[in-house]
């Protein structure tokens, strides 16, 4: 992924992300989920949408891993979904949207146009 | 061509196994079944389950369309009253009458009951059906004194269901000059007479009963010694009779004591009439277990079925519990030297009797009796009958080898695979190992189906257990209960790893004992130990990541993405200025308010930005948080109890105050919730709460173990009339002990149904001690009392914490826009899922 496919949106400051956990971040109409997976030092952007009732609720959710899959919970029924794919992990047809992150001079950044 | 037609009289046991069995090989028979109890036959060996919360339907051995599906006609209710030989016609009670071609007694037998003058009085019972229990449990309300006529098997367990209806002061009279005479020996009994005294009961031995004094019932007992004994009620239990007397009036033989004679192919004197069960009487023997007479049964349905078997000598070895104590007996546990050697083991302190009767040469194992601790029955009992020849020290058996660590269990190896290990379903250690390695069972549940394992008198299991665990590790499968895939321990072994390393985070505790990045469910289980034993702050040291979205944010996510507000109201008192409070906030926040089952007020619809100014309202008011999102306690209902009731015998709001401040905040395996009444009029619901607690005349009876919920459940006895510092010291050692051992998000009720001795060993947990940890536990307690904080006041006091309660990380203010709310009836309520 080359930065000219991006549209880069400043998210947050490092410090203001919860660490091994969810923020949700605010892009015009839409919300997306971006986790600090700390343990593992990596980055994820996903909507905040749940697909399975349509509950902005990601970003809430606990992430953990399965294998070496990370992966976030949705609060409300724990369907879980890959961090990596978007793939839902619990069996459903569903997936979420995911963004690449990047993080400079403190600042971390959401890709919002997302290679398809 | 016509079917033959088989007539079973009577619908117990035996009788219902019977045609399980013939039905199981063929469906030709006409079959009809003539019962004189007015239900389907049930498991009458655990009737005393009766008491501890089952219900006649949970005993029932069949479901209800059970006959019809098996084309058998049953009739209950209607018993035979004559039977016409020649005719080979039955005549029934509502007069109908009917032909066979083979007739089956399955009649059992009832209890006998002593020629002693006065028996006829009311309040005198016996214990054997259904019917029974329900007219002693009424009486026993206002009983307090009963009797037991009869220490054996039966008696004992009469007794302790005396004891568990709530009797103050129950006695035990046997005629023998020692307990259970036909199960143990004269030291054997002494031991169980020390345990059972312990315990509360009166035992006395040697006694004769002349009289049953009373004017129409019962008041008193007189002796042959002209001693007398008060008693407001009494159980007969001095044997079982036989009902022989319809097989008598239509002239086939019967024994001299009683019991319809047979062969050993279960045929009476009349070749077209069978008997099976407690009614028959096989080589002037009655069997009066269930697992002889299920082998009748099978006997006569092969037979019947154009096979060929025989009934034999029936091993007669037994295990029971009683109030928490083991006793067993198997094999020759009579036998004596010289004709044998005998080995005796004692401890007094413990209360334990171990003796087991060892053939002259050493060799083999002929039989024994265990007292207190009877943990190796099953194997000696498999031990002496398959005649497995003897290690060179046969003590090594009863005190364990203290050599090496043999690890437990090892020793069904050496069992032959056609071993016997349920004797109820004559199932062998090869049919239940098959049942795992060709039959793909993976728990003892489908070990129970797929081989009919442990569906009798239970008492196999153990070894089923271990049979099941066994073939699972020889194929090299996962049995450990492990949390997941980060955590090879059960919650359990968690637990303790955790306290002893002193770990206060989860991101430690998964670098320490786990691996890779955990997940959603070890993350909020180890939070909850974490809470449990520590009792910090939960949001602090990175745990707020690893908590529950409800614990997260210290509120119920709801439906649609917004929060409700529970603060606590403990035991539902509440002013009207703090009322006034909730009111306004309420208004002030939009929120929708609903009075909850706990006795307090839910406020939803909270935005995740306004939590922590709404609950700086709330606690500027003297509110304080609910832990309605937490495992924890929810509340403590009362009623009104004695300071307006006019029933009311003590003051139970106070008392549901005390206990609601005093629980308050700790975190368990899952919620739990309490209630007060104040008399037993019961209108705080106490007995379907985790705890409840009601009022006596002498003080408080608490109940624990009950559950509301999609499985209701009532919760049981544990201690009678406790003063008010006795029940708290009770309620805490029983929540420590929960808060240890429960497995994950499992309520008190279901780790109760899981405990093996049940609601008799946690009494002996909780009141006796038994496991001597009660002053460690009543520390710890006190520990996580002393440590309560309101979270919510640290939550909106620490500005990091206060920090998170925003919706976007990039616009604070923002809330979140799309949370949806419509009106219903004056107030908001959330829009429907946009999905369904
Ligand atoms: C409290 C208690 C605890 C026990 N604990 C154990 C234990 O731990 N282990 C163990 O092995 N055994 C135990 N037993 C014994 C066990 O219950 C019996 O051995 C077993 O029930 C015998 O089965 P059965 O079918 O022969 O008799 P029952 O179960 O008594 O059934 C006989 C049925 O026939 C009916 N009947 C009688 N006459 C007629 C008639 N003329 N017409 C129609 N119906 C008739 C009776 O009403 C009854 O329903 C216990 C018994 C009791 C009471
Ligand atoms: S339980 Fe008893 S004391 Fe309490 S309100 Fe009901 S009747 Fe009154
Ligand atoms: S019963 Fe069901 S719908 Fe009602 S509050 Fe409980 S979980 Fe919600
Ligand atoms: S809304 Fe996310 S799992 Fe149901």
């Amino acid at each position: 992924m080359t930065e000219t496919t991006n549209n880069w949106l400043a998210a947050c400051r490092v410090e203001d992300a919860v660490e091994n956990g969810g923020v949700c971040v605010k892009h015009g109409e839409e919300q997306i989920a971006l986790f600090y997976f700390t343990r593992r030092n990596e980055w994820y952007a996903t909507q905040n949408e749940c697909p399975h009732k349509k509950q902005m609720a990601l970003s809430r959710g606990m992430i953990g891993s399965i294998t070496d899959e990370p992966k976030v919970a949705c609060p409300f029924h724990k369907k879980t979904f890959s961090l990596n794919t978007g793939e839902c992990l619990s069996g459903d047809e569903c997936a979420i949207k995911t963004y690449p992150v990047k993080v400079e001079n403190g600042t971390v950044y959401v890709g919002i146009n997302p290679k398809s | 061509m016509k079917e033959p037609q088989i007539i079973v009289i009577g619908n117990g046991m035996v009788g219902y196994k019977f045609c399980e069995k013939l039905r199981s090989k063929t469906s030709s028979f006409n079959l009809i079944v003539f019962g004189e109890e007015p239900r389907r036959a049930y498991d009458r060996v655990h009737l005393s389950e009766y008491f501890n919360g089952k219900t006649a339907d949970d005993l029932s051995l069949s479901t209800e369309n059970w006959y019809q599906e098996q084309n058998i006609t049953l009739f209950l209710n209607n018993p035979v009253v004559k039977i016409d030989r020649e005719q080979q016609k039955v005549y029934t009670g509502n007069g109908l009458d009917y032909t066979y071609d083979i007739l089956v007694f399955a009649t059992g037998s009832g209890a006998f009951v002593p020629n002693i003058p006065g028996i006829e009085k009311e309040g005198v019972f016996v214990y054997r059906t259904i019917e029974d229990l329900d007219l002693i449990s009424t009486y026993a309300k206002k009983a307090k004194t009963a009797s037991v006529i009869g220490g054996g098997l039966l008696g004992l367990e009469a007794a302790k269901a005396l004891i568990d209806l709530g009797i103050e002061k129950t006695n035990i009279i046997e005629f023998a000059p020692r307990l259970m005479p036909r199960q143990i020996d004269a030291a054997g009994s002494d031991m169980l007479k020390s345990k059972l005294t312990d315990l509360g009961l009166q035992i006395h031995l040697n006694k004769n009963t002349a009289n049953i004094e009373g004017e129409g019932k019962i008041t008193a007992l007189k002796f042959s010694d002209d001693t007398s004994l008060e008693a407001d009620m009494l159980v007969i239990s001095a044997g079982i009779k036989p009902r022989d007397e319809l097989a008598k009036a239509c002239g086939i033989e019967v024994g001299a004591r009683g019991g319809i004679v047979v062969d050993e192919k279960m045929q009476t004197s009349d070749p077209a009439i069978f008997a099976i069960g407690e009614c028959a009487l096989f080589e002037g023997m009655i069997y009066g277990l269930v697992a002889p007479g299920y082998e009748m049964a099978e006997v006569l349905a092969t037979n019947l079925c154009a096979g060929n078997k025989s009934f034999s000598s029936f091993d007669m070895s037994t295990k029971l519990k009683l109030i928490g104590i083991d006793v067993a007996s198997f094999g020759d546990n009579f036998i004596t030297e010289p004709d044998c050697r005998t080995i005796i083991f004692e401890n007094k302190h413990k209360g334990v009797y171990k003796r087991i009767n060892v053939s002259n040469d050493g060799q083999y194992l002929l039989g024994g009796i265990l007292i207190g601790d009877a943990s190796a029955y099953n194997m000696l009992l498999q031990t002496a009958i398959n005649k497995i020849a003897l290690p060179e020290d046969p003590e090594e058996l009863i005190l364990g080898s203290r050599g090496g660590g043999e690890p437990a269990g090892a020793g069904i190896t050496s069992l032959p695979d056609n071993a016997l290990i349920c004797s109820c379903e004559g199932v062998s250690k090869g049919d239940i190992c098959a049942s795992v390695t060709d039959g793909g069972c993976e728990n003892i549940d489908d070990v129970k189906k797929c081989t009919k394992a442990g569906t009798g008198c239970g008492g196999c299991m153990p070894m089923v257990k271990d049979l099941l665990n066994h073939t699972l590790k020889s194929q090299g499968k996962y049995i450990k209960n492990v949390i997941c895939e980060h955590f090879n321990y059960s919650r359990q072994e968690l637990y303790d790893l955790i306290h002893i390393h002193e770990l206060k985070s989860y991101d430690e505790v998964l670098t320490a004992l786990g691996e890779n990045d955990g997940c959603e469910v070890c993350k909020p289980l180890v939070s909850s130990i974490l809470a449990s034993l520590w009792n910090e702050m939960i949001l602090k040291k990175g745990n707020d990541v690893a908590q529950d979205s409800n614990d997260r944010f210290l509120a119920n996510i709801q439906k649609g993405g917004s929060y409700s507000v529970v603060p606590r109201i403990p035991g539902g008192e509440i002013t009207p200025e703090k009322l006034i409070v909730i009111g306004e906030v309420a208004k002030k926040y939009n929120l929708y308010t609903k009075i909850t089952g706990g006795q307090r007020i839910d406020l939803f619809g909270a935005h995740l930005n306004d939590l922590p100014v709404i609950w700086e309202e709330l606690i500027a008011a003297g509110f304080e948080s609910g832990h309605a999102y937490g495992k924890g306690l929810r509340t403590v209902k009362s009623c009104v109890g004695s300071t307006w009731c006019r029933f009311g015998l003590h003051d139970s709001v106070s008392f549901a105050i005390r206990i609601e401040e005093r629980y308050r905040g700790i975190r368990a395996p899952h919620k739990f919730k309490s209630a007060v009444s104040g008399c037993i009029r019961e209108c705080a619901e106490a007995q379907s709460k985790d705890f409840g607690i009601i009022a006596t005349e002498k003080g408080w009876n608490l109940y624990v173990c009950g559950n509301g919920g999609s499985k209701p459940q009532h919760a049981l006895l544990l201690a009678t009339d406790l003063d008010s510092e006795t029940c708290i010291k009770y309620i805490d050692r029983f929540l420590m002990f929960y808060i240890r051992t429960a497995d994950p998000l499992t309520r008190t009720a279901t780790w109760l149904n899981k405990m093996e001795g049940g609601i008799d060993y946690l009494r002996n947990v909780i009141v006796n001690d038994s496991l001597g940890m009660a002053k460690q536990w009543e520390h710890e307690i006190e520990k996580l009392i002393s440590s309560y904080k309101c979270e919510w006041k640290e939550a909106v006091e620490n500005p990091a914490i206060r920090k998170r309660f925003s919706h976007f990380v990039n616009a604070p203010e923002e809330k979140d826009p799309s949370i949806e709310f419509v009106e219903m009836r004056g107030q908001k309520r959330t829009a429907e899922w946009k999905i369904v």
